[in-house]
């Protein structure tokens, strides 16, 4: 059984997810509805982490429950530097950017989750289902926001 | 005839009622000094404009200026009964300091000019942006003050013949969250509610809205039905001690930014108990079992903990809700402008469905707007949403619309969202909106994080084009100001939170070159020659009565039909509640009765939206959710405040209102009876966090957070414990700073707020930032504020707030 497998390979695709939207909050904290969004569902992406740290001891997998942290230094000059960039109109394109890659990490993890959520059932591993059905919908959300929000940034980053 | 203090009594004397009567007349009329109703010339028919309530009032004019105003005892809304802001406020149009004349600013200073050369330029930067960059170089930022044949028009030119998404209204700060709970609920907006759900309802719950101070007159009603026989319980959610709280059955005071928490805890309660209407439930409503699943998470030991509530108050108020026979509630800002504004606001909601009380005497929900013309704002498309609740996301609703205005579908935007007020600024912000217009609303005061909104207002990249009566803060920053006509001035009609229609005349002509807004557009949209898809003109209507049966034909059919009303359906009775059509010919006191919903895939106005990352829903998701129909409980779960407490900013600051202003005091400070009540800023702080500090009433304290600084005189009040109240009207007009603090002197409660906002009804918050507060001077008496409403200090020893004979207000019970 590889189940360990899927469960660690969720847990570091959770835990990047989380980095990248923390990164993306950091970025474009001059939007200010996306540093606040993306910040929140971080969140989501790093409860995921625990949860799939806790289930995997009973696989065999030892996994940090610990989520890989928050920002580092450069991340924070980062977000200094937003602030300042915030009267250029570069940031509209680069958020576009920025979506772009937290929605197709967002659709990997989707992914991650539908195999993990077979893997259960075939298993006959209940805990690992609803774990699975109460986190994915998470993820789908996430990925939503994504997409929508670059459908409503989209128009005025490229035609003005 | 009795003639009573209004400003120390703000709702007047008291006329019991009990359950099902009819609410008593009482007329209350104020006249300039010296005059009685035998010196008036003419008696103009209009409502009220300084709140939201839409009181019917009749305007006294003599030689040709208005001297006063009375209300209508005909009148479906107040029966004849007015506010201190309706009594005293019209004054502000006689005021000396009225833009008279356009100005244009010429080497860095604005000075006077003709309509000409104000216009002029106003349509040449248009064009030229939009031959530069195209329509989405320009943004309209309007407001909740307009009238309805104003907004339309302005929502044709801008939406239908410019073709830009960046319309907006200040109505996004207000009442964005009332729209967005009920396109969450109901799948459309749309008030359920009635005000004569107060004459029959045993239980009134009302949600962060202190009724008393934002709508006197409603307050009035519920006061008297308290006075009289079998009164209905009142259930208040409040941090502060207002007047609501004081006559309140329960009062829960929760920790700002907790509502959720609190309104999940109640439907627990609810559920848990089976306080519900299941057959309602099963027949008309979708997505119970998930509502059910999520609220089990939130106990009310856990929101008694999180909200700093009680258990027991919790559980007896959700006790009393759920045992209700006839549940009124309300909702306003402590919901809608705090954290998680349309999850809080649609949990109220969730509330009536599970129970099943919509659509049926005393059973309403009204969630309430601020502002007078708010509703029409919305529905005539003028503030980030399309006319007639058409649903951006429909292309049978666009095709339609492009029908009626002789477009082609492509010109009207409907890729994404309109844009909202708060991304308007944004986008002017980073510079891809040059040209700013706007209308009848005071940003440079009223939006968070004023040292950024000063900033992006002021750059010289940025075109700002101001339409006002008073060279407002916004005003002296603006490149354009446009002197307009208001309320009294002008005709039009506009519509109140219960649905009703009043038609507005005018009574005397505007002062100088003062123009209506109305006269401006079209003017606009001629000089710009905005032509519909066969060349003839794109604006086709040129006075106000025409518009209204412009307006009537685009709301056919749709949930607020005008189809049925006219002028002179409007005149000489009292106002009508839409939809009001054939079917309806006098208007609908209620609407969803019988369970029936406007939430039908192709007619509903809006899927909805993901309540934390504010995503819309998508057409397919929706019909597989709700394919015929129904209401929609939608659960949400609870996300603490994204700014906290800390050690170095240990309060929580809510900025709120007060019963004598309006908004940034444009009017209300030109009143003088209104002024004199509420003079200057203050401070509210409970008396535990004053003693704990050793301050004292009155003492200079200054508030700050990590945007800004300001300084007021400290009220110790009721509120919550932890809780600091700044209210918001304070600029610096009145000021040596003109437009912004002068010196470190900051007294505008918006220098310290947060810019972010709730992200599926994009409505700021105003009620959850973290404030460190400081003693700058001991006092010398008390703080000026008033002592009738939720500022009333808790020591004895303040001089209450008193009008006198310049306050003294003519009360006329009994029929007329």
């Amino acid at each position: 059984m590889k189940l360990g497998l899927a469960i660690e390979e969720l847990h570091r695709s959770e835990n990047h997810l989380a980095r990248v939207l923390l990164a993306v909050a950091d970025r474009h904290k001059a939007d200010h509805e996306v540093f606040h969004v993306a910040s929140d569902l971080a969140r989501w992406s790093q409860r995921h982490v625990t949860e799939l740290a806790r289930v995997g001891t009973d696989f065999g997998v030892d996994l940090d429950p610990r989520p890989e942290g928050e920002p580092k230094i450069l991340e924070r000059i980062q977000q200094a530097t937003s602030d300042l960039l915030g009267r250029r109109p570069e940031p509209g394109l680069l958020l576009l950017a920025d979506l772009r890659h937290v929605h197709r990490e967002a659709a990997g993890v989707s992914l991650d989750w539908e195999l993990l959520a077979q893997a259960a059932q075939g298993a006959r591993k209940p805990e690992l289902l609803e774990l699975a059905e109460r986190c994915h919908p998470d993820t789908l959300r996430q990925l939503r926001w994504a997409n929508a929000k670059l459908k409503e940034s989209a128009t005025q980053a490229l035609v003005s | 005839m009795p003639r009573i203090d209004r400003i120390a009594e703000p709702w007047g004397s008291r006329t019991p009622y009990g359950p099902g009567d009819t609410w008593p007349v009482r007329v209350d009329s104020h006249l300039a000094d010296g005059l009685t109703e035998e010196d008036v010339d003419r008696w103009v028919q209009s409502a009220t404009i300084l709140h939201s309530n839409g009181d019917g009032l009749d305007i006294a004019v003599k030689d040709d200026r208005i001297v006063g105003v009375r209300g209508r005892a005909v009148d479906r809304v107040n029966h004849g009964r007015l506010g201190p802001k309706d009594l005293f406020g019209w004054q502000a149009n006689n005021s000396p300091d009225r833009l008279t004349k356009p100005l244009i600013r010429r080497n860095g200073e604005l000075v006077e000019c003709d309509w000409d050369t104000a216009m002029d330029a106003v349509v040449g930067r248009t064009r030229e942006l939009l031959d530069e960059q195209g329509p989405s170089a320009i943004g309209f930022y309007t407001t909740g003050q307009l009238f309805l044949e104003e907004y339309y028009t302005l929502g044709l030119i801008a939406h239908g013949g410019i073709g830009t998404n960046h319309v907006d209204g200040n109505t996004r700060l207000c009442t964005a969250t009332a729209a967005a709970a009920l396109k969450e609920s109901f799948a459309s907006d749309g008030q359920p509610g009635s005000y004569t759900d107060i004459d029959h309802a045993d239980v009134i719950a009302l949600y962060g809205h202190n009724m008393a101070e934002t709508q006197t007159v409603l307050w009035s009603r519920v006061l008297d039905r308290l006075a009289g026989p079998n009164p209905p319980q009142v259930i208040c959610v409040d941090p502060r001690e207002t007047p609501v709280a004081r006559a309140a059955t329960v009062h829960l005071a929760p920790r700002p930014g907790t509502n959720v928490m609190l309104m999940n805890a109640l439907l627990y309660e609810i559920v848990a108990n089976g306080w519900i209407d299941r057959a309602y439930v099963d027949a008309h409503a979708v997505g119970f079992a998930e509502l059910e699943k999520r609220v089990r998470d939130y106990p009310p030991e856990l929101a008694a903990q999180v909200c700093d509530v009680p258990v027991e108050q919790i559980r007896e108020a959700a006790r009393i809700l759920g045992t209700a026979e006839r549940l009124l509630s309300s909702v306003l800002q402590g919901f809608y402008q705090s954290h998680q504004a349309t999850a809080a606001a649609v949990q109220v909601n969730n509330v009536h469905i599970l129970r099943g009380m919509l659509g049926k005497p005393g059973c309403g929900v009204l969630q309430m707007n601020g502002q007078p013309t708010a509703q029409n704002t919305r529905e005539a498309g003028a503030d980030g949403d399309l006319p007639g609740f058409r649903n951006w996301t429909n292309k049978d609703h666009i095709a339609d619309l492009a029908r009626i205005w002789n477009v082609e579908p492509m010109d009207i935007p409907h890729y994404s969202p309109p844009t909202h007020a708060m991304q308007i600024f944004r986008y002017a912000e980073e510079g891809s909106i040059r040209l700013l217009w706007v209308q009848a609303t005071n940003p440079a005061v009223s939006l968070p994080e004023l040292a950024r909104i000063r900033s992006i207002l002021a750059q010289d990249r940025l075109f700002l084009v101001v339409q006002d009566i008073f060279l407002s803060e916004t005003a002296q920053l603006a490149d354009v100001v446009l002197p307009a006509a208001t309320w009294g001035e002008k005709t039009g009609t506009f519509t109140n939170v219960d649905r009703t229609v009043h038609l507005s005349e005018k009574a005397v002509e505007p002062p100088g070159e003062a123009r209506p807004d109305f006269d401006i557009f079209v003017d606009y949209a001629h000089r710009l020659g905005l032509k519909d898809k066969d060349g003839a003109p794109l604006v086709k209507w040129s006075d106000p009565e025409a518009a209204f049966e412009g307006w009537k034909e685009c709301s056919r059919g749709r949930p607020c039909d005008y189809t049925g009303l006219s002028y002179d359906k409007l005149r000489g009775g009292s106002g009508i509640q839409w939809p009001c059509n054939d079917e309806h010919p006098d208007g609908s006191e209620r609407i969803y009765e019988d369970g029936k919903f406007w939430s039908e895939p192709s007619y509903c106005e809006s899927y909805g939206r993901d309540l934390v990352t504010g995503a819309p829903v998508s057409e397919t998701e929706y019909k597989a959710l709700n394919p015929t129909g129904k209401a929609v409980l939608k659960a949400a779960e609870y996300l603490p405040p994204h700014e906290l407490p800390s050690e170095d900013f240990p309060f929580q600051l809510i900025t709120g209102r007060t019963l004598y202003h309006f908004h940034t005091r444009t009017k209300t400070a030109r009143a003088p009876q209104l002024q004199a009540a509420a003079p200057e800023v203050w401070v509210e702080m409970s008396a535990s966090d004053a003693t704990d500090r050793a301050f004292a009433e009155g003492d200079l304290l200054e508030v700050s957070t990590p945007r800004g600084r300001v300084q007021a005189r400290l009220r110790i009040s009721g509120i919550r414990p932890g809780v600091l109240f700044l209210p918001f009207h304070y600029g610096y007009w009145d000021s040596p700073g003109g437009h912004e603090p002068a010196r470190e002197e900051g007294r505008a409660a918006n220098e310290l707020t947060i810019t972010e906002w709730d992200p599926a009804s994009k409505q700021p918050i105003f009620k959850t930032a973290a404030a460190a507060v400081t003693r700058l001077s001991e006092g010398t008496g008390p703080s000026s504020a008033p002592t009738t409403t939720a500022s009333r200090p808790v020591a004895a020893g303040v001089p209450p707030t008193r009008g006198g004979d310049a306050a003294l207000v003519t009360e006329e019970a009994g029929a007329r």
